[in-house]
Formats: structure tokens, C-alpha cells, sequence
């Protein structure tokens, strides 16, 4: 029992270091959205109340299902080619995936800003070929947020969409070309459906990640499309509302909380590994 | 095997996906050779300006400094907090394992801005009562990528924890082995390369890191992405194209490199 108890000692450092650094503060966190400016439930009024906050809540959930429709279904034809691909498609798909994913996420977004901005490099070559008169606004806007999350979302919808296609027997898909099924016909009925558990859980983790993402979009939304992640940022350094700011941090975890539940219970029976 | 390889339309499809992936980073090379002062494509005159830049102007170097001393310190405490947490769960196996491991994880599945505010609290906190480890110094920082990062410990140290043969841990011990040599001269073997990868991956987390830095660090902690955010933000420095494409050809360099070594031992065990 004294060398079980031994071994048990090897877990507490990190669980101190984590109800310390992390637990303990994040209850204070919650003490300021209760106790900021007075105390109360009134931050939590007003952040369900407040037009404003109302309008970015709404813009983040729209922002957020875009981006998760577009990630997974980039996500998926390209898992499709990473697992069923050719030996060269494989090695390429694969080096598309890894490069962006191992790049900073400034480094990404700034390319974006190169691409889309009004003396970016798309504009520049749609004015030169006198298709367009004036620079098309695509960052600063919702526009712009959705691309740059989009891609940086994509590699974190391939990896449970991967597994989840590796997981399934090739003799199903054999079988069905072997019954003379074209080749859409066995990509919507029998494709699809049987990753249907990975697309779910795809979708879920791009959408919590979206959720609570914040250098993206401050950087293509340029202050204008601010989203739920900015908006306390901005409360507690620009504006300083920390009640505010708190609340919504708290209401975040709770929702991104609920969803991870729901994940979990989808997982455990007998999908994926 | 052909039969269920995907058709053209999914390959064409998967193309232009890979196109998306990969032109802002190609986008970013024009842009850093441009002779202006503002974010602007090079039509006639190609310039080395911002290039210059990064080697004149000391604040870069000082960034890439502080960073990397971040990115090891925090790299140091997050593996190390990580294995013995995994080391305990695997050699144990307590009542409560899933508990345990899901508040090891929280800060990797929390939103990030929320990770975020939680640590200002903690090291405003702490300076009320120390100067060294606190709000915008670099100690303050690490610990707080430390804890950021040591979920991804976590996850890679149990990974490969799951792959080793109980029975030699169990063999050790029947043979009189105690705690000490069963971790270093058993166990930690076998894991080498969980752990080397566990701290590489905190490194470059941390090494990246921007949203909680945003949070904890004002004018003193400056690291190399909060520069970079400071150049991004308002007026857009291309300087900050020029070191995107030093960062981009490091990791390219490191990935096509080690994909290069994996296909050369693949081909030789194939040959023996």
C-alpha cells in the first residue's frame, strides 16, 4: 500500500500547480463577474440584455457556424485523400496539412491580411486585370474573420475526420463498388454516413475552438466584426468593464463546458478508439 | 485497392483545398521584399529593406532571446509536471484516473480567452506579493505557458506510457526495484521518445503563444509574437512579412527534412 502511495504522490505536484495557477484564479474570475462593479447578478444581466453584447453573441454564433460548415467539409475531402489517396497524394496532402498547422497563427493571419487587403495582392491583380475599379473590401469584415478562421481551423477537423475514416473496414466500400455503385452513390450512402460519428465530433471541436478564439479575428476583423473572445478583451483592457469582461468569460466556460459533455457522451459508445 | 481510392472530383476538390492551406503562406513572400513602408505588393523595385530591419533593429533579436528563454522554462516545468502526473496514473492506477486527467486537460479545452483572463488574475495576484515571478516579467510568462502547455504533455506522455509492457514494470518490481530505479532505469527508457516529443511540442507551443501573453505582458515581456502582434495591429509593418518568412522556411526546412529521413529509414528496412 506505501508503494501505491508513493507512486499516487507523483500526481500531486501537477494537480497543485494546475488548483493553483488555474482553478484557484478562475474562481476569482468568477468573484469579479459577481462583485465588479457592485455586487450582483447585474454583469450577467446586462450581458444577456445589452444590445450591444446581444448583437456580438449573435455575430460570433454565425461567424462560429460558417467557419465549422467550412472547415469540415474542407476537412473532409482532404482526409479523404489523405487516407484512401495514392502513395504521392498521401505525402502531399500530408505536407499541406502539417506545414500551416506547425506556423504561428500570426504568421497566418498576416498572410491573409497580404491576400485580401485593399492593397493586397488580390485586389492588385483584379484592378490590373481592370476587373474591378476599387479595392474589394474582404478583411475588416465577416468576410475576412471567416476565411483566416476557416484556415486555421481546417487541420483540427482533419485529424478526427482521418481517424474516423481509418477506423472503417475497406471491404464495406469494396462491396459496394463490387454491387456496381457509382462512385458518388457510395460517398453519400455509404461514406458518409459511416464517418458520420467523426463528422460530428469534427464539428464540435472546430466550433469550441471558434468559440473562444481571439487572434483571428482581431486581427482580419480589424476591431470592426468583434466577436464574443475580443469583446473581453477589450473589457478589461480598453473599456475597463472587468465585471462585464468576467461574466462573459464565465458564461464562455459553461457553454464550451455543456458542449465537451455532449461530445464525451457521443464518444463513449463505441465511437472511434 | 485502386476501387476505393478516391475519384477525380474529390481529388480536385482536395486540390483547391490544399491551394487554401497553403497560399497565405505563400502570399507572405512578395510582400516582405517590398520597398514601402506599408503592407504593398513590389511592382518594379525589389527590396531587402525589412530584411535589414529585423538584423538593425535590436527589439527583434530581444524578442527571439526572450522567447526562446521562455519557451525552455516552460518547456522544463510542463514536461516534467506532465510525467510524473502520467507516471502516477499509469503505475497507480487510482479510483478517480478520468477526474484526474480531465483537470490535467482543462486548460487545453477551455477557450483560450478564458485561459487567458484566469492567468491575468493569477499573476496580478502574485505581484502583489513578489516582483520576480509576476505580471509582464518573464518568469511570470513561463509559468503561465507552462500551464497552458502541460496538457499537451499529458496527452503524448500517456500515449506512449499506454504502449509499454506492464509486465517489465512488474518484473521490476518483484525483482526488489523501487520507485526510483522502476521510473529512470525502466519506464523512462521505453518513453524516451514520448518525452523528447512532449518537450519539443511545449516548446514550440509556448514559442508561439500570443493569446495569454496578450493578457499577461504590457511593455517589459516582449516576445517575438507579441512584436509581431504589436506590428500587426494598427499600421502594418511589412517588417513583420520578413520574419514570417524566416519563421515559414525554419518550419518547412525542419518538416520536409524530417519527412526526407522518415521515407530514407523506411526504404532501407524495406531493403534488409
Amino acid at each position: 500500500m506505501s508503494r501505491r502511495a508513493r507512486a499516487l504522490m507523483l500526481l500531486a505536484p501537477l494537480l497543485l500547480f494546475l488548483g493553483l495557477a488555474y482553478i484557484v484564479p478562475f474562481l476569482g474570475v468568477i468573484r469579479w463577474s459577481v462583485t465588479l462593479p457592485q455586487p450582483g447578478l447585474g454583469q450577467y444581466r446586462a450581458a444577456l440584455t445589452d444590445p450591444l453584447v446581444q448583437s456580438v453573441f449573435l455575430r460570433t454564433l454565425r461567424v462560429c457556424v460558417a467557419v465549422t460548415a467550412a472547415s469540415v467539409l474542407a476537412g473532409y475531402v482532404i482526409a479523404l485523400l489523405w487516407v484512401r489517396g495514392g502513395p504521392v497524394q498521401k505525402l502531399l496532402v500530408e505536407l499541406c496539412i502539417l506545414i500551416p498547422f506547425w506556423i504561428s497563427v500570426l504568421t497566418r493571419a498576416f498572410g491573409w491580411l497580404a491576400l485580401l487587403s485593399n492593397r493586397g495582392i488580390i485586389n492588385d491583380w483584379l484592378q490590373w486585370a481592370g476587373i474591378l475599379h476599387e479595392p474589394l473590401a474582404m478583411v475588416r469584415n465577416e468576410f475576412g474573420v471567416i476565411v483566416g478562421m476557416t484556415h486555421f481551423l481546417i487541420p483540427f477537423a482533419v485529424f478526427p475526420l482521418a481517424s474516423s475514416m481509418r477506423n472503417l473496414d475497406e471491404r464495406v466500400l469494396m462491396a459496394a463498388r463490387g454491387m456496381g455503385a457509382s462512385r458518388a452513390r457510395i460517398f453519400w450512402r455509404v461514406l458518409v454516413p459511416m464517418t458520420l460519428p467523426g463528422i460530428l465530433g469534427a464539428a464540435l471541436v472546430v466550433f469550441v475552438f471558434a468559440l473562444g478564439f481571439f487572434v483571428t479575428p482581431a486581427i482580419l476583423g480589424g476591431g470592426r466584426s468583434v466577436m464574443a473572445a475580443e469583446l473581453i478583451y477589450l473589457r478589461i483592457f480598453q473599456s475597463p468593464d472587468w465585471g462585464l469582461g468576467a461574466a462573459i468569460s464565465v458564461i464562455m466556460m459553461v457553454a464550451v463546458g455543456g458542449m465537451l459533455a455532449l461530445l464525451l457522451r457521443q464518444a463513449r459508445p463505441g465511437g472511434g478508439r | 485497392m485502386n476501387a476505393t481510392r478516391p475519384g477525380p472530383v474529390v481529388a480536385l476538390l482536395a486540390a483547391l483545398v490544399s491551394v487554401f492551406l497553403l497560399m497565405p503562406l505563400i502570399a507572405v513572400i512578395p510582400v516582405s521584399f517590398t520597398p514601402t513602408r506599408y503592407l504593398s505588393v513590389p511592382t518594379d523595385e525589389w527590396s531587402l529593406r525589412h530584411y535589414r530591419t529585423l538584423i538593425d533593429n535590436p527589439a527583434w533579436a530581444q524578442g527571439v532571446w526572450l522567447s526562446i528563454r521562455i519557451g525552455v522554462l516552460s518547456s522544463f516545468i510542463a514536461t516534467s509536471l506532465a510525467l510524473f502526473f502520467s507516471l502516477g496514473l499509469w503505475m497507480a492506477q487510482p479510483r478517480h484516473a478520468g477526474l484526474m486527467m480531465g483537470m490535467a486537460l482543462l486548460p487545453m479545452v477551455a477557450p483560450p480567452v478564458v485561459s487567458a483572463l484566469t492567468l491575468y488574475f493569477f499573476l496580478i495576484s502574485l505581484s502583489q506579493v513578489n516582483g520576480v515571478v509576476a505580471y509582464d516579467t518573464w518568469a511570470g510568462v513561463s509559468l503561465a505557458h507552462a500551464v497552458m502547455t502541460a496538457p499537451f504533455a499529458v496527452v503524448l506522455i500517456t500515449v506512449a506510457l499506454a504502449q509499454v509492457d506492464r509486465r517489465i514494470d512488474l518484473a521490476a518490481r518483484s525483482a526488489g526495484a523501487g520507485l526510483f530505479t522502476r521510473i529512470f532505469r525502466v519506464i523512462l527508457p521505453n518513453i524516451r521518445f514520448g518525452v523528447l516529443t512532449a518537450a519539443f511540442l511545449t516548446f514550440v507551443l509556448s514559442w508561439e503563444e500570443i493569446g495569454v501573453t496578450l493578457f499577461i505582458t504590457s511593455v517589459r515581456a516582449i516576445t517575438l509574437p507579441r512584436l509581431m502582434w504589436m506590428g500587426l495591429r494598427d499600421n502594418i509593418d511589412p517588417a513583420i512579412a520578413a520574419v514570417s518568412v524566416v519563421l515559414i522556411v525554419l518550419v518547412v526546412v525542419v518538416i520536409l527534412g524530417k519527412t526526407a529521413v522518415q521515407m530514407l529509414l523506411a526504404r532501407r528496412r524495406k531493403e534488409h
